[in-house]
């Protein structure tokens, strides 16, 4: 997202690390209010902890709180949002290549970075 | 206890603005009642452009004409038209508003027809003057509706989430919530019957929800682009505990249509999907604007609108509280933004704190400020043409 600038990252003293919002004590990923590099150490507002990013993550994107296995429900807001299609390790981005709508076909087609739906035809 | 002067109209109902509304009832009489509105104060221009018969923007068009926020309506028909001007003032007069009509073609040309349409206009202003009633009104009188649109990953977080703790507020002391958007509810089915307060809001809930559903899967296109994706947006169900949070916490007590008041106080769903038997792709809400007019119908007095990414959009009859979760949004646009919630995203403000700052903001605006938009001008409309079944036995 351009233009937000989230004066958490770097600003204080105690809280080195990219700020990540837990909406729900139940939720089995983190929202990122700053981009993370592979590596970067997250920083979990709410729940308090920290946890290194095992993928380079765009902001406001999920990173998975601990390992999710294929299958198991994806939890945000304390709600499912999905299902993992594969095994998610703690740490990793979690989006359109590993995690799917229970209703919705569409978003297994989608370009991992743009959204755009790689399946449609222009001709 | 908080109150304010506003306008009692006969049904009960009080409003924060006394508006006289010039109404089109075809296309063709638009640019005659656009005329007319303009350079007047506290009057708006809406209508209806198909010259067809529908009964859902006869509504409509009551609804609004009939609007807490209205205090008298002039329509302007061209003469060839299904929708009857002249019905439609006869059932606003009976409501306690002035009303007055004029067809176009009995008239005479462009010229004699402002001109006649003016003359109108100032007769029906004095009598709306002298038809005022100040009542004192509060939070229990209001009915505010919310929508999101132009979202980003900050609406969810922060925008509607926000939203969500006014409405919860206002619910408390007695106010009325609509919020709407059926299409970003898909995936909560057992969220919503967790807060439904009877079985009956509950198989309301659930036939609206239904409904949605099968008109998703039939077009195979649920209510999220590639613009959501790409801001982290996974999947439909993540968008819609998004647009979910401004409903806020309190039990819902049941859903309503367009052009429909809720029965009571509190929270109340809006569907707002065609019946099947119209439903083809793209009748779903085309844009922003067709869903405050559905807020409107429903007798909002105030209306929410959360938007991430900015939008310059108002409404007729109602000021717009345009709400920002992004404060580069909000420096960008800060002509048309009237509410940053971004310092509650960079920790330095809670929602608590927040909705204080917006509840006050909604207090002078019922006082009698100006939104950003009713500063701008913004009063844009529009009537779809849809049809939705009122559930009541239909005349031949």
């Amino acid at each position: 997202m351009n233009g937000i600038s989230n004066p958490m990252n770097g600003t204080d003293e105690e809280s080195n690390g990219i700020p990540a919002l837990l909406l729900s004590e139940e939720d089995n990923v983190v929202t990122l209010l700053s981009p993370a590099e592979r590596g970067d150490e997250v920083r979990i507002l709410s729940g308090g902890g920290t946890l290194a990013a095992a993928d380079s993550i765009p902001l406001y994107h999920k990173m998975a709180l601990r390992f999710i296995s294929r299958g198991e429900t994806v939890l945000k807001y304390g709600v499912a949002i999905g299902r993992a299609r594969q095994d998610i390790p703690a740490g990793a981005w979690v989006h359109l290549h590993n995690l799917e709508s229970f209703l919705d076909e569409k978003s297994s087609f989608l370009d991992l970075h743009t959204g755009v739906d790689t399946g449609r035809r222009y001709e | 206890m908080t109150s304010w002067t506003g306008y009692l109209r006969s049904d009960g109902s009080k409003g924060i603005r006394d508006w006289i509304l010039v109404v089109h009832t075809v296309e063709c009489a638009r640019f005659v009642a656009e005329k007319i509105a303009s350079g007047e104060e506290n009057v708006c221009c809406i209508g209806y452009d198909p010259c067809n018969d529908n009964e859902y923007a006869i509504r409509l068009l009551l609804a609004l004409s009939r609007h807490p926020n209205a205090g008298g309506a002039l329509f302007v028909g061209l003469g060839c038209e299904y929708t009857q001007p002249r019905r439609l003032a006869e059932v606003t007069e009976a409501s306690g508003r002035p009303a007055d009509w004029f067809f176009i073609q009995d008239t005479g040309g462009t010229l004699t027809a402002v001109a006649e349409g003016k003359r109108r206009l100032a007769a029906l202003k004095e009598r709306v003057e002298k038809n005022r009633k100040p009542v004192s009104m509060g939070w229990q009188d209001l009915s505010v509706g919310c929508e999101c649109g132009g979202s980003d990953a900050t609406s969810g977080l922060a925008g509607n989430p926000l939203a969500g703790r006014f409405f919860d507020r206002l619910v408390d002391r007695g106010g009325t919530a609509v919020f709407e958007e059926m299409a970003e509810l898909v995936g909560l089915l057992p969220e919503l019957l967790r807060r439904a307060e009877t079985p009956e809001a509950a198989e309301e809930i659930r036939a609206a929800y239904d409904n949605m559903v099968r008109y998703c899967t039939s077009v195979r296109q649920y209510s999220i682009s590639p613009g959501n994706f790409a801001g982290g947006l996974s999947t439909i169900e993540e968008k819609s505990c998004g647009a979910y949070a401004k409903s806020g916490s309190r039990p819902i007590r049941g859903v309503i249509r367009v052009s429909e008041r809720p029965s009571g106080k509190g929270l109340w769903l809006m569907d707002s999907l065609p019946d099947p038997y119209f439903m083809q792709f793209g009748y779903s809400n085309p844009h922003d604007t067709e869903g405050l007019m559905d807020l409107l119908s429903a007798g909002c007095q105030v209306l929410f609108f959360v938007t991430g990414r900015g939008s310059p959009v108002g409404a007729p009859l109602a000021p717009v509280v345009k709400i920002t979760g992004n404060s580069g949004t909000f420096l960008k646009m800060e002509e048309d933004m009237d509410f940053d919630a971004g310092p509650i995203l960079s920790g330095e403000t809670g929602f608590d704190e927040a909705a204080l700052e917006l509840e006050s903001l909604v207090e002078r605006i019922c006082r009698g400020d100006r939104s950003k938009s009713e500063i701008l001008g913004h009063r844009e409309y529009a009537i779809g043409c849809k049809f939705q079944d009122t559930g009541r036995p239909r005349r031949c």
